[in-house]
């Protein structure tokens, strides 16, 4: 694989959180590979640690949490070593975000043509340096935009309030403002968990469509792997903080190799994969605090042995192809 | 916001304004004193002399009766006379409200403009020295008696340094022909600058007095509402778009965390209207609150009974104006 096929390349990512009960380890030891053009899935149950992965790519983690080690490329430059004005010029334009919920996170006091506008006014370098030109032409891309993801006459809903569009709007004119300076790298956190059924579809289309029009990467958070199968080329699963196993969608979903992606795909009705929230598997997901050395999904495995209460590494097991688990017959180290 | 809501306050205050009047009149044919005994004072005067000056300012009815007369009067738009002025209390009160208004405007400018940047700093620089003082600030402002904070900046400024006179509103060479009665105003109108001068070093120490418990309120609710709306999505969201600080900051967090501010800020306006009293007492200001102190003591109750209830429209209509200023603010309510 040749090195700048990668657009994002994370190792050995440790993201911590000071609390008053101890350290929380909530990603601990990621690495993570994003392809140019290429849809990444990632899955795990809520406080696998996905969005705060991610977060960290972004340099978004707040006290009191902190990036304890590891190293993020993008591009080859290493962005934990970016200064703040630097790694703001990276955001928007390089790698664009989208939250859980657009409801809280489109401003409410501040028109959508605004909140539009701003985006193009930070990073669009085509644009008329300054005076009137540069207000119209940011006019016209906002609406551009807006017609890109869907919006229905778009001139006149610029000077409207989030409020004053349906769940499924307000997600389209997030995607839109992440995607009004044309970045290399959408991280889209769980788009359609807040929305209903019918408009979950519509948003991954017009993702998906996007995506393949402009040549961008996605990284897509998720924790319905129907939605990783339809939509993404490869994916990660994570558990407490680590990935377990990673690799195309087609292998990982047709022959999983960890115990806990076989419990993900089992709680999922083998015909339609698309559905609720998984719930999968007896138990929860560990204490982040603290953890002993041992393999994280040792309480709930039901394949556990004495052979795992060591620490597992990831290991290779096929072409492209991870998992963290000690009962895997490790390929041939190349 | 619609003509029906507005007719629906001002009907409310039909009800507030019936019970104010009550309890005046009850505190002051409860309070020992009488207006005559006070205006005679040890001048000699017949039984009989005395008689006719009860008879005259209507003080001989029983109190129920007095009320009713007062309420039948009120109702036309008249509230008597006072007894001290001789003259209609309306004249008495309108005469003496610019000097209040003037004094109370300049108050609410110095909270805002200290409390908000104080507050949203105190927000940003979260548990710094800047935080704890203003912490420690703020308690004092809201617990310290406005009189006594009064007094100390007098003694300071006025007595010791002698920088700022001592009462007042302008100085006698500064006097000017009014035309708005703001003398800030009026004084630039008129193309004085040594008045306009002379009559800000006047307002100051009331003013940074009066305005002082609010700068207090004003800060800690701009502070709390500032570190709330930094923990929203909505500024994650805004960083992750590579927003500049200062439009994080001011243009995304401070529009969401004023809207709290300008409304405390609207309805503790009404509560600069008590202060007034005592501030205006301590500085010689003569504004309505001196008066009314003034009028409490003489028993001059057509006055007192008048203010009071000038006050309680006020409040209203404060309550009814930061209402609407929260609506405006706010694209999520409607009135
Ligand atoms: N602000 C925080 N303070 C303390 N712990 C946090 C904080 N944010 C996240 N965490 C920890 O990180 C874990 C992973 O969170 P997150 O990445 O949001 O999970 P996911 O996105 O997979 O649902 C959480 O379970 C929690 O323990
Ligand atoms: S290492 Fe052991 S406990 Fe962990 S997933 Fe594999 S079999 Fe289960
Ligand atoms: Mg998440």
């Amino acid at each position: 694989m040749s090195r700048n096929e990668n657009l994002l390349e994370v190792d050995g990512l440790r993201t911590v959180f000071d609390t008053s009960e101890g350290v929380v380890r909530a990603v601990d030891g990621v690495d993570v590979t994003v392809r140019r053009g290429e849809c990444l899935g990632v899955v795990g149950e809520s406080g696998s640690g996905k969005s705060v992965t991610f977060s960290s790519v972004m340099g978004l983690v707040r006290s009191p949490g902190r990036i304890e080690s590891g190293a993020i490329r993008f591009e080859g430059q290493d962005l934990t070593r970016l200064s703040t004005r630097e790694m703001r010029a990276i955001r928007g334009r390089d790698i664009s975000m989208t939250m859980q919920d657009a409801l809280t996170a489109l401003n409410p006091a501040l028109t959508v043509g605004e909140q539009l506008s701003e985006m193009l006014d930070a990073h669009d370098d085509d644009l008329p340096a300054r005076g009137a030109a540069r207000r119209r032409a940011i006019r016209d891309r906002s609406v551009e935009m807006l017609r890109l993801v869907g919006i229905p006459s778009p001139e006149s809903r610029l000077g409207q309030y989030p409020h004053e569009f349906s769940g499924g709007m307000r997600q389209r004119i997030m995607i839109a403002i992440a995607l009004a300076p044309g970045p290399k790298l959408l991280i889209a956190d769980e788009p359609t968990t807040a929305l209903d059924v019918t408009i979950q579809a519509q948003v991954l289309e017009l993702i998906s469509d996007i995506r393949a029009r402009l040549g961008m990467s996605v990284v897509l958070i998720t924790h319905d792997l129907g939605v990783v199968a339809e939509h993404c080329d490869r994916v990660m699963v994570m558990y407490a903080g680590q990935v377990v196993e990673e690799g195309s969608t087609v292998d990982v979903i047709s022959n999983p190799q960890h115990p806990y992606t076989r419990g993900l795909l089992g709680s999922i009705p083998r015909l339609s994969l698309r559905g609720k929230p998984i719930r999968p598997i007896q138990g929860q997901v560990p204490n982040l605090v603290g953890l002993p050395p041992q393999c994280r999904f040792y309480s709930r495995c039901p394949e556990r042995t004495d052979a795992c209460l060591q620490s597992v590494e990831m290991r290779s097991v096929g072409p492209d192809r991870r998992a963290r688990c000690i009962a895997l017959t490790q390929e041939e180290v190349a | 916001m619609s003509l029906g809501k507005l007719a629906e306050r001002l009907l409310h205050l039909v009800p507030v304004l019936l019970g104010v009047s009550v309890i005046v009149f009850l505190m002051m044919a409860l309070t020992p004193g009488d207006p005559v005994d006070i205006m005679i004072g040890d001048q000699n005067v017949t039984p009989q002399q005395e008689q006719a000056m009860r008879e005259d300012l209507g003080l001989d009815l029983p109190v129920h009766r007095q009320f009713f007369v007062f309420l039948g009067n009120a109702v036309q738009g008249d509230f008597g006379t006072s007894f001290y002025h001789r003259r209609p209390v309306l004249d008495v009160i309108v005469e003496r409200l610019p000097a209040t208004i003037e004094l109370s405007l300049v108050a609410l400018i110095i909270a805002l403009v200290t409390a908000i940047p104080l507050g949203v700093l105190a927000a940003i620089r979260r548990n710094s020295i800047l935080d704890k003082m203003a912490t420690v600030g703020s308690l004092l402002g809201v617990s310290l008696p406005g009189f006594w904070f009064g007094i100390l900046l007098l003694m300071l400024f006025a007595v010791h340094l002698q920088l700022l006179p001592v009462s007042g509103r302008i100085g006698f060479d500064s006097e000017i022909e009014p035309i708005t009665h703001f003398l800030l105003i009026d004084t630039l109108l008129r193309g004085r600058p040594d008045a306009f001068w002379d009559a800000l070093k006047h307002i100051l120490l009331p003013a940074i007095t009066l305005g002082l418990p609010m700068t207090a309120i004003l800060m800690r609710v701009t502070r709390t509402s500032m570190l709330e709306v930094m923990r929203q999505d909505y500024i994650v969201f805004a960083e992750a778009k590579g927003l500049k600080r200062g439009r994080i900051l001011f243009r995304h967090a401070l529009k969401n965390a004023l809207i709290p501010t300008v409304s405390v800020a609207a309805i503790e306006t009404g509560s600069l209207l008590g202060g007034n009293m005592i501030v205006e007492t301590v500085f010689g200001w003569p504004g309505l609150g001196r008066l009314v102190v003034e009028s409490v003591f003489l028993r001059n109750y057509p006055l007192v009974q008048a203010a009071v209830l000038f006050y309680a429209v006020t409040y209203v209509l404060l309550n009814f104006i930061a209402d609407i200023l929260y609506t405006t603010l706010n694209p999520r309510v409607k009135l």
